[in-house]
């Protein structure tokens, strides 16, 4: 890339002319937590969008968040490539490298790579490469820039009849001033934005090239494994490597931070020394077993916690209600389960590390390589592959601590891939929670006061509250007039991080079942119940009116079957989600399930309804089937036999119906997970008269045949 | 180790490796070909699905040494330019995400594709009940089996 050469004005960067002739454009995205550096302030400008126009008509757009399935590599083109009118066929991606600064935050979390400030800035960058063509253009041309239009790559002079391709004047443009506030399109004028062109990945994804982490070979490579100790906090206290030496193929055993690697010249032979190694472990402190886990949430529950949010007074209000109703719900521990285990590729030498990784976290991967090999962040290259699933897995880099020291201690690049079972066993778990719950009903069946205490461990560094682990109960979009939710928290050994929509995902099925107990106490309706509560929010009611209407609420469901409803506001998307449910053998068999979505503007409709469907299997699959039990200290699941997935003949029939909205685009990766574990519980309370505080789903068989 | 003669996509390879290592690993690591995915190494998510004799099999559980004269399939050797039948659907119903489970769902579509050219949805769900899909793609693959039906 060329060297930045001046700096035009706060928000943009024209990097100049390049190798070949061309023009690099840098431009300024705030990420989501952060603003702009202000006007005047002496921190240097930095841009985090690039776009590259060559003479040859090629655009090149650098990606700098991973795909995990997401689309970003196609969706984040489209917003650049229609503010500049670049012909798409022409638009190449380049998956950026991590760097500290260079990208802004490169993290790859809480479907932000859209929302949260980086679409009007790609609107920005496209646009101000569009104005600066286009007075090149003019230049040439001899007219006005006004007078000029631009289409799929060109710049046309209608009455003249002239016209030039971007290439040919990428550098001319190169050598003008980036535009102070470039004329961005009216919407209406979108030709990519909300269309949905076909995925910049999907040849390579089936052709087996699209390259993921573990397919990654680099010349001199060995292949390694990792053992970790199997209790939480535990280490190694001794090891004996002899017979895991003597398994054919295996070079080196050594021991890591956080266990003991085996590297070999192959996978196989890596994963058998790793089986044929004895270790003692020094198991630590941490001991306890799942129900003992719950025990512990329980009684922390029954003392007051930090509060989280206060609205009138709930003991006074529900002293006043005509009904009250209390319950407990509890949430398991979930692992990621990412279809591709953990793994990364580290050539680690005297003067410079190089990483090939699946992440969501590049640049904290590059800053952990750094502090590992002591060399400096700017010695540390990390390229970032395809990731199989993130889920938030990804965003840690205890597997890239693993890789660079073991390509450390042997002096070789080395590729370390877990096996499925140290990926089960060893995630950050989302974590288990436990919520005491008080409700009261005034005369008219309303919501008047509600006391929801939550007991779960923290995961992000917020104190006294943990933000995600009372997300979408502290800050529920509906009005009741006494709202009390405290946080009470959990201090276990067990390791907790982000899961695909983090506390919504368990805090969802609480709250919304509890909604629909209130109903049903009531003798209400439930969308009746919500919608009266949704007053303010009117974006909201309207998703809970279509997917009301979209799945023939108020209709009566075909024999044996029940629906149920929930609702969630969860990272700038708002989604209502209906289940059709009935029971075969036992088990809830859902057949139908009808979600709405408001996302605000959608880029890529196609992207977005694979999201909402797909995030609906997710939730899915953790009520029917997730749960990571804790026996003494240790995960007691590994592999997909015990943790069950959704397979093909378990999917439900799901309509998607998307909110036509001019409205700042919004989250689409995780909003549609939390409403589907309620959505199926509340159906199954309306055909069953069971209501369901646990998850995942069991149902109590002897009463499952009675319908209510 | 006696060396074994492996024959994988039209090609034969003379491969040295320990008999019992699984065909999983002599694809990816010993041939280089890295389409065909490690997901679970039990046979429980058919990330590593690919063909022996035009019948589907999880590599990750046969050993290299039952393959025998067999004809090995992998992603790579459906087409190298995305024209096989199911990789032309595939395309068109848009099927992947993040694409990691991908290539073993296309060798289990293309199996039972090839055993039976019309399959109904009772019998895709049964072909395909060994292929996990974290994203959650299953109703696009069903769509792209049922367009090779209708499309060849």
């Amino acid at each position: 890339m060329g060297a930045i050469t001046k700096l035009d004005r706060r928000d943009f960067l024209k990097l100049g002319a390049i190798a070949g002739g061309g023009l690099l454009l840098g431009a300024y995205v705030p990420d989501s937590r952060g603003a702009a550096p202000e006007a005047g302030s002496s921190s240097p400008f930095q841009p985090n969008v690039f776009l590259r126009i060559d003479t040859d008509d090629t655009v090149t757009i650098w990606v700098a968040r991973s795909e995990m399935g997401q689309g970003v590599r196609t969706a984040l083109p489209m917003i650049v490539a229609d503010e500049l009118d670049a012909d798409w066929s022409r638009v190449r991606i380049e998956q950026a490298d991590a760097h500290p600064s260079k990208y802004g935050r490169m993290m790859t979390v809480g479907s932000t790579s859209v929302r949260g400030g980086a679409w009007m800035p790609l609107r920005q960058a496209g646009a101000a490469a569009r104005a600066m063509l286009m007075a090149a253009a003019a230049a040439r041309f001899g007219v006005r820039a006004g007078e000029c239009r631009t289409e799929r790559g060109r710049v046309l002079h209608d009455a003249s009849g002239r016209s030039a391709t971007y290439g040919e004047l990428a550098e001319a443009a190169a050598a003008l001033r980036v535009p102070a506030r470039p004329p961005l399109k009216d919407p209406s004028a979108f030709r990519l934005i909300g269309t949905s062109p076909p995925l910049v990945d999907t040849r390579d994804k089936v052709t087996g090239r699209a390259l993921f982490g573990a397919d990654v070979r680099v010349p001199g490579m060995l292949f390694a494994t990792v053992v970790h100790p199997p209790v939480f906090g535990g280490r190694v206290a001794s090891f004996d490597a002899s017979r895991a030496l003597r398994v054919s193929g295996v070079r080196h055993v050594v021991e890591v931070s956080q266990g003991v690697a085996v590297v070999a010249d192959g996978t196989w032979a890596a994963f058998r020394g790793a089986r044929a190694l004895d270790i003692r472990w020094n198991d630590g402190a941490f001991a306890m077993s799942t129900p003992e886990i719950f025990g512990e949430l329980a009684r922390l529950a029954e003392r007051p916690g930090a509060e989280a949010r206060r609205e009138g007074d709930a003991s006074a209000g529900l002293a006043r209600a005509t009904r009250r109703l209390q319950a407990t719900y509890e949430a398991p521990y979930l692992a990621h389960a990412t279809m591709e285990p953990m793994n990364c590729t580290a050539d680690v030498r005297a003067d410079r590390c190089e990483i090939w990784v699946p992440t969501q976290n590049p640049q904290g991967t590059q800053s952990t390589a750094a502090r590992l090999t002591g060399l400096p962040v700017e010695a540390v290259t990390v390229h970032v592959t395809h990731l199989g699933c993130g889920w938030g897995r990804r965003s840690r880099t205890d597997f890239v601590e693993d890789a660079v020291e073991t390509s450390m201690k042997v002096g070789a690049p080395v590729q370390l891939v877990w096996t499925r079972e140290e990926d089960m066993q060893h995630d950050f778990y989302r974590p288990a929670a436990h919520h005491r719950l008080e409700g009261g009903l005034d005369a008219d069946g309303r919501l008047s006061a509600l006391h929801v205490r939550i007991a779960a461990q923290a995961i992000s560094g917020g104190r006294p509250i943990d933000g995600p682990a009372v997300a979408s109960v502290a800050d529920t979009p509906y009005a009741i007039p006494n709202l009390l939710v405290e946080y009470c928290r959990a201090e276990l050994g067990v390791p907790v991080g982000y899961w695909r929509s983090v506390g919504p995902s368990q805090n969802t099925f609480i709250l919304e079942s509890f909604i629909d107990e209130l109903a049903h106490a009531a003798g209400r309706d439930p969308v009746e119940i919500r919608r009266e509560m949704l007053g303010g929010h009117p974006r909201l009611a309207h998703v809970l009116e279509l997917a009301a209407r979209e799945s023939g609420w108020g209709t009566p469901a075909a024999a044996g079957r029940a629906r149920g409803v929930a609702l969630v506001e969860d990272k700038g998307g708002l989604v209502a989600e209906v289940a059709e449910v009935s029971i075969a053998d036992g088990r809830p068999r859902v057949h139908r399930v009808t979600v709405a979505a408001d996302c605000g503007r959608i880029i890529h409709p196609g992207i977005v309804e694979a999201q909402l469907a797909g995030s609906v299997v997710a939730g899915l699959t953790a009520a029917l089937y997730g749960e990571i039990t804790i026996e003494r200290g240790r995960a007691v699941q590994g592999n997909f036999d015990g943790y069950r997935m959704l397979r093909m003949g378990e999917m439900p029939q799901i309509g998607v119906h998307i909110v036509q909205s001019a409205e700042e685009p919004g989250g689409v990766g995780e909003p549609a997970v939390p409403p589907i574990a309620p959505a199926v519980t509340n159906a199954l309370f309306a055909l069953t008269g069971q209501r369901i505080r646990r998850l995942p789903i069991v149902l109590d068989t002897g009463r499952a045949a009675t319908p209510m | 180790m006696p060396a074994i003669t492996l024959r994988v996509n039209g090609r034969a390879h003379e491969i040295d490796v320990e008999p019992d290592t699984p065909l999983l690993w002599v694809l990816r690591d010993t041939l280089g070909l890295t389409g065909t995915k490690y997901g679970c190494g039990i046979a429980t998510c058919g990330s590593c699905t690919v063909h022996v004799a035009g019948r589907a099999v999880r590599s990750c559980t046969m050993p290299v040494s039952a393959v025998g004269i067999a004809a090995v399939t992998t992603v790579e050797g459906l087409s190298p330019d995305a024209t096989h039948a199911v990789q032309k659907a595939w395309i068109a119903e848009e099927v992947p995400q993040c694409g990691y489970c991908q290539s073993g769902q296309l060798m289990s579509a293309a199996a039972l594709l090839s055993s039976n050219a019309s399959p109904s949805d009772a019998d895709i769900d049964r072909a395909m009940a060994g292929n996990i899909c974290r994203c959650g793609t299953y109703d696009r693959i069903r769509r792209a089996v049922h367009r090779v039906a209708r499309e060849g």
